[in-house]
């Protein structure tokens, strides 16, 4: 399956990324607009981890055997045999925390007071290349 | 600490209606003029910091910002503009010369926005590129006097060496120093894969690139860093860097903080400690001693690679070059006044030399008068724009052009000046790891591909319409110009027609 | 001959049962494939049971699958049937009703049964376990007609602490039991164990330790009281019995296949019997940090032995990588995370840091340069990272205090492992 790679080398640390995602997940069409719903604004799922000149974005990597499938005790994590994305049901989701405990990558964002996994990249359907790889400056997200 | 009296150059316009304080800008400003306050995410400009380079405005994912240029302040003067006292401002405050980077910004005539060049009509029809062959390729190199032939009509003349182009265009000498690696790379790459040649500049090869050594032409400058027998060898033609267009007459300074470790490896100087390059070669102080030094270039690459003399463009550079030619250059580099650098004293960069297309002209005409032109391949440098620039050159009588500024504006350069801090935004004049990332290889070197083939594509269709299927047809074809707006007396030393003629 | 026949028979439904029938349909479309378990209802989140008793979540979200999932992975679905006997020579299992189900490859995955504690009064009507659907019903509706002002959840495992915080939630003032000297004492280091202990009194729980049940009283109506061994008695009108689950592993022992605490397997999931495999909370699986096989009952490794057997009895070799115990749960709002060995043995290095506000606890455990057990409490953001290096038994020496911040992360992490990770293509069996 095509799965998203992060180049560090490349990642300038500027966090389009991060911006598009939430866009991407916002319901809306405009960057201006998602960002004025303060309420709604989704969590990136794509998050960059920076120190110095060292900067890399990371999101779910789409495990083959994705330990969060396995932990999830709610049925809400699962994995698409078809197209391979591993995706989180919201509603299924009670926030016990087992993907959080099971993700080596730490690419499965939290809400503790609202008790739910509140981000984990949907790889945006997966078809075209996601929001994150498309807005990347830098080509330091590739999708292949 | 008194007040400073500098004037912010530019004014940083933020529209509140679609910032998202998304911190973008915070994060791409290397020189503060974008802030972000981390208590309560607001963020705040600082017009005095801005430096211009558009980066923030670039990289704005709303395209909320504006960076323009202040209009001039206080009581309009057309003699004490507002620049000018910055300028001073500035050295009264820090007691040092003015730095700069980049080519001359003054609004000196540019001779190739003059002249025009020559279409066919009905007598000599014009060809078309998409139908019939057209050739860029161009040899660099010493040209036998005479070519003999034997019974069967193979030449049995020893060629000199020479450099193969694709087409007759070249990056110009940038240091790895003054530039980052990722561009560096990005040159090479790209010359490697369009068939022409980049410039080390006198920075030394990186060991990273020592595999587009085929495509190098590596420098020898005052310094003579990273000067080593395998740099030599390792390349396709060796130059001597005796000037420079931008800053004639001086050497060079990179400060200690751009010597990083990869920088220090690659010139072979301690890390951190300031690279000098003396103003003249102290082993040359007259044409024969040049000589010695392109004949011992020669001597220690075994004649293979054509040996390169670069000069600056100065008052008396038909003779220079003409003394380059006799000590046996096989090409001569002429950097003009509009010519790019990586840092520069403002005052030198503005006002010493001459326009590239009198010093082309006239050496391009001399050397013919001299019946010498054929010894040498003459290379042109010194702020080419465009496609049509080049051509014009060519006409003028040079062989090829070198291409430092519009490489770098290709690969993201905006033009800020500022390469002398070390601080570019656009990872292209800075050693700051955390700057450089911004340039990826992958990119520049599809960029720069690209740049070389559309300005193929356009010479193409330029000579075409000239009736030309050669570049070398071109070539000092003085008869394809015409100029205007000028004097009997500089078309007389373009050596060029006025329009109408 | 057998009644019935199937390619793949699997007894039980739940994790481990569903994740051989996902495995075993990724590989096999074709072969027939039957799922019986004594349970009547379609696969289930059984740890979501203490949810739905709480009112936190509706009862239909306790499905593990959605609802077309038998039909879609082609299951024929034998529920509410009990197996009664395994005859491996024949290849078939017995139901209760005498029916005979022939198998080609056979998965066990009978899971636990809580321990009821043979105490006085434990058949006294009110005192339950609380690990199935049934288990729910029965509560809820024991509580429908009983007025139950008080309970005692006896055992202070993660089954106690969650069932406890349910009962609170239901206006119930509850006391868990615990015979050592602390609660989620297998998971919880002590430090980890004041945390969760207080956030069980925040939330109203009380907690009575190092105090063992000796009886249960009680009256026509049912249970009224606990008796401890300090001698005092709990009034209670609701007891659950928490201490524990064992392997169920009745069906295999009869059928001579091998045994220890649960069914032993191989790494194939692969039972002494031929084509009879075992997965989930029945089996011994190996455990990685231990070194030695022994029943872990944890989710995670339920779905991953399941896994494992699936695609071995569809044909392919996958070898199980054996477990690591952990535990993930929120404590009345506190998220506490463990993960392999959390007591330290003697001469390992423990690496400790405490938020200023003393809620947010993490704990390294290092053996020989690797990390062998972590806690986190509080603040449990990217814990997983550390699981992975529990996991991939990664040398930390050089790069250990970088661990136990705040802002841990993949850059925490040296470059070669970092760039295996992010560059790769995620986790593999």
């Amino acid at each position: 399956m095509k799965r998203i790679y992060a180049k560090e080398e490349h990642c300038i640390g500027c966090r389009l990324c991060e911006i598009y995602c939430i866009l991407e997940h916002s319901g809306h069409q405009t960057l201006v607009k998602a960002f004025a719903d303060e309420e709604n604004r989704p969590e990136p799922a794509c998050r960059v981890e920076e120190d110095g000149a060292l900067s890399f974005a990371l999101q779910c990597r789409h495990c083959e055997d994705a330990p969060c499938v396995a932990a999830c005790i709610a049925g809400a994590m699962t994995r698409d045999p078809a197209t391979g994305v591993v995706s989180h049901d919201k509603d299924k989701c009670v926030g016990c925390w087992s993907c959080v405990m099971m993700c080596p990558f730490g690419g499965i964002h939290i809400d503790i007071e609202k008790g739910k996994v509140v981000s984990k990249c949907d790889l945006c359907g997966g078809e075209d290349a996601p929001a994150c790889v498309a807005h990347c400056p830098n080509e330091a997200l590739i999708y292949e | 600490m008194p007040l400073s009296l500098i004037p912010a150059e530019f004014e940083i316009r933020r529209n509140p209606d679609l910032c998202i304080k998304c911190g973008v800008c915070t994060r791409q400003c290397s020189f503060s003029g974008q802030n972000i306050n981390p208590d309560d995410g607001s963020i705040s400009s600082d017009d005095n910091s801005c430096v211009g380079c558009q980066r923030c405005v670039t990289l704005c994912p709303t395209h909320a910002l504006q960076v323009v240029q202040r209009p001039e302040q206080g009581r309009r003067h057309a003699i004490w503009t507002t620049a000018t006292r910055a300028g001073i401002a500035k050295q009264a405050e820090t007691g040092g010369m003015l730095l700069t980077g980049m080519g001359a910004d003054k609004p000196f005539p540019v001779y190739w926005d003059r002249m025009f060049l020559n279409a066919s009509q009905v007598t000599n029809p014009s060809i078309d590129p998409l139908r019939e062959p057209m050739e860029l390729r161009t040899y660099l190199g010493s040209k036998p006097n005479q070519v003999e032939f034997d019974e069967q009509g193979r030449p049995v003349t020893a060629m000199p060496p020479q450099l193969r182009l694709e087409l007759p265009v070249m990056f110009s000498a940038m240091s790895f120093g003054s530039i980052s690696l990722s561009t560096a790379m990005s040159m090479a790459r790209a010359a490697a894969e369009s068939g022409t040649y980049f410039n080390t500049g006198e920075g030394g090869l990186h060991a990273s690139l020592r595999q587009y050594g085929a495509n190098a032409i590596v420098q020898v400058a005052s310094g003579r860093f990273g000067v080593t027998p395998d740099y030599l060898a390792n390349s396709a033609a060796v130059e001597i860097k005796i000037g420079q267009g931008a800053k004639p007459g001086i050497g060079g300074h990179l400060p200690g903080e751009k010597v990083s470790a990869e920088v220090s490896a690659t010139r072979m100087i301690p890390q951190g400690a300031d690279a000098i390059s003396p103003a003249p070669h102290h082993d040359i102080y007259s044409i024969e001693d040049l000589k010695q030094l392109i004949w011992a270039l020669k001597e220690s690459t075994n004649y293979t690679k054509p040996i390169s003399v670069k000069i600056a463009a100065v008052h008396n550079i038909v003779p220079i070059a003409s003394g380059a030619v006799r000590a046996g250059a096989d090409i001569v580099a002429i950097d003009g006044i509009r010519g790019g650098t990586g840092a520069a004293p403002t005052m030198i960069r503005d006002n010493v030399g001459i326009p590239i297309e009198f010093a082309l002209a006239a050496v391009d005409a001399q050397l013919r008068k001299e019946g010498i032109r054929h010894q040498a391949s003459l290379v042109a440098a010194g702020g080419f724009r465009n496609s049509a620039d080049i051509m014009k050159a060519i006409a003028l009588g040079a062989d090829a052009v070198y291409l430092g500024s519009s490489a770098l504006v290709a690969l993201g350069c905006h033009m800020c000046q500022k390469c002398y801090t070390g601080k570019c935004t656009w990872g292209i004049a800075t050693q700051d790891p955390y700057l450089t990332k911004r340039l990826n290889p992958e990119i520049g070197v599809k960029r720069l591909k690209n740049l070389l083939r559309a300005w193929s594509l356009e010479m193409k269709e330029m000579l075409g319409g000239m009736g030309m299927n050669s570049i070398d047809s071109l070539r000092g074809n003085r008869e394809m110009l015409r100029g205007i707006e000028m004097s009997a007396q500089e078309l007389e030393i373009l050596g060029v027609s006025p329009a109408g003629r | 001959m057998s009644d019935k026949r199937y390619d793949y028979v699997i007894v039980g439904n739940s994790t481990a049962a569903v994740a051989a029938v996902e495995s075993l349909r990724t590989q096999d479309m074709e072969g027939t494939l039957a799922v019986i378990s004594r349970e009547p209802q379609a696969a289930y989140c059984a740890p979501l049971i203490t949810y739905v008793l709480a009112g936190k979540i509706p009862e239909e979200q306790l499905a593990y699958r959605p609802a077309d999932f038998y039909e879609r992975m082609k299951v024929e679905t034998l529920l509410g049937a009990e197996v009664t006997e395994l005859r491996p020579e024949a290849h078939e299992v017995v139901l209760a009703d005498g029916t005979t189900i022939g198998y080609g490859k056979l998965l066990l995955a009978t899971g636990g049964t809580p321990i009821v504690p043979p105490l006085p009064g434990v058949d006294l009507a009110g005192v339950y376990t609380f690990t199935r659907y049934e288990d729910m019903c029965r509560v809820r509706e024991y509580l429908e007609h009983r007025q139950v002002n008080e309970a005692v959840v006896v055992g202070g495992g993660m089954i106690g602490v969650k069932t406890a915080e349910a009962l609170v939630k239901l206006g119930i003032k509850t006391t868990i039991v615990e015979l050592l000297d602390r609660v989620l004492a297998q998971a919880l280091d002590e430090k980890g164990s004041v945390a969760a202990r207080r956030a069980l009194a925040d939330g109203g729980v009380r907690v009575v330790t190092s105090t063992g049940a000796t009886g249960l009283g009680g009256s026509e109506v049912g249970v009224v009281g606990v008796q401890l061994d300090s001698g005092e008695t709990l009034p209670a009108q609701l007891v659950i019995m928490a201490i524990g689950v064992r392997p169920n592993t009745t069906l295999a022992q009869a059928a001579g296949c091998a045994v220890k605490r649960g069914v032993i397997v191989n790494d194939h999931m692969q039972t002494s019997l031929p084509d009879v495999y075992a997965a989930g909370d029945v089996a011994e699986g190996y455990d990685v940090l231990l070194g030695e096989s022994r029943p872990v009952a944890i989710w995670p490794s339920a779905y991953l032995q399941g896994q494992v057997a699936g695609a071995n009895m569809a044909g392919s070799d996958t070898a199980y990588e054996g477990s690591v115990a952990m535990n993930s749960i929120q404590i009345c709002g506190l998220p506490t995370i463990s993960v392999g060995l959390t007591n330290a043995a003697p001469g390992d290095e423990v690496l400790e840091s405490t938020s200023a506000n003393g809620r947010d606890y993490r704990r390294i455990v290092i053996r020989d340069g690797k990390i062998v057990g972590a806690i986190f409490v509080g603040d449990i953001d990217r814990a997983g990272i550390i699981t992975g290096l529990i996991r991939d038994a990664i040398d930390v020496s050089d790069f250990k205090h970088k661990l136990i911040g705040r802002d841990l992360g993949m850059l925490s992490l040296p470059k070669d492992y970092r760039l295996h990770q992010v560059m790769g293509p995620g986790i593999e069996v």
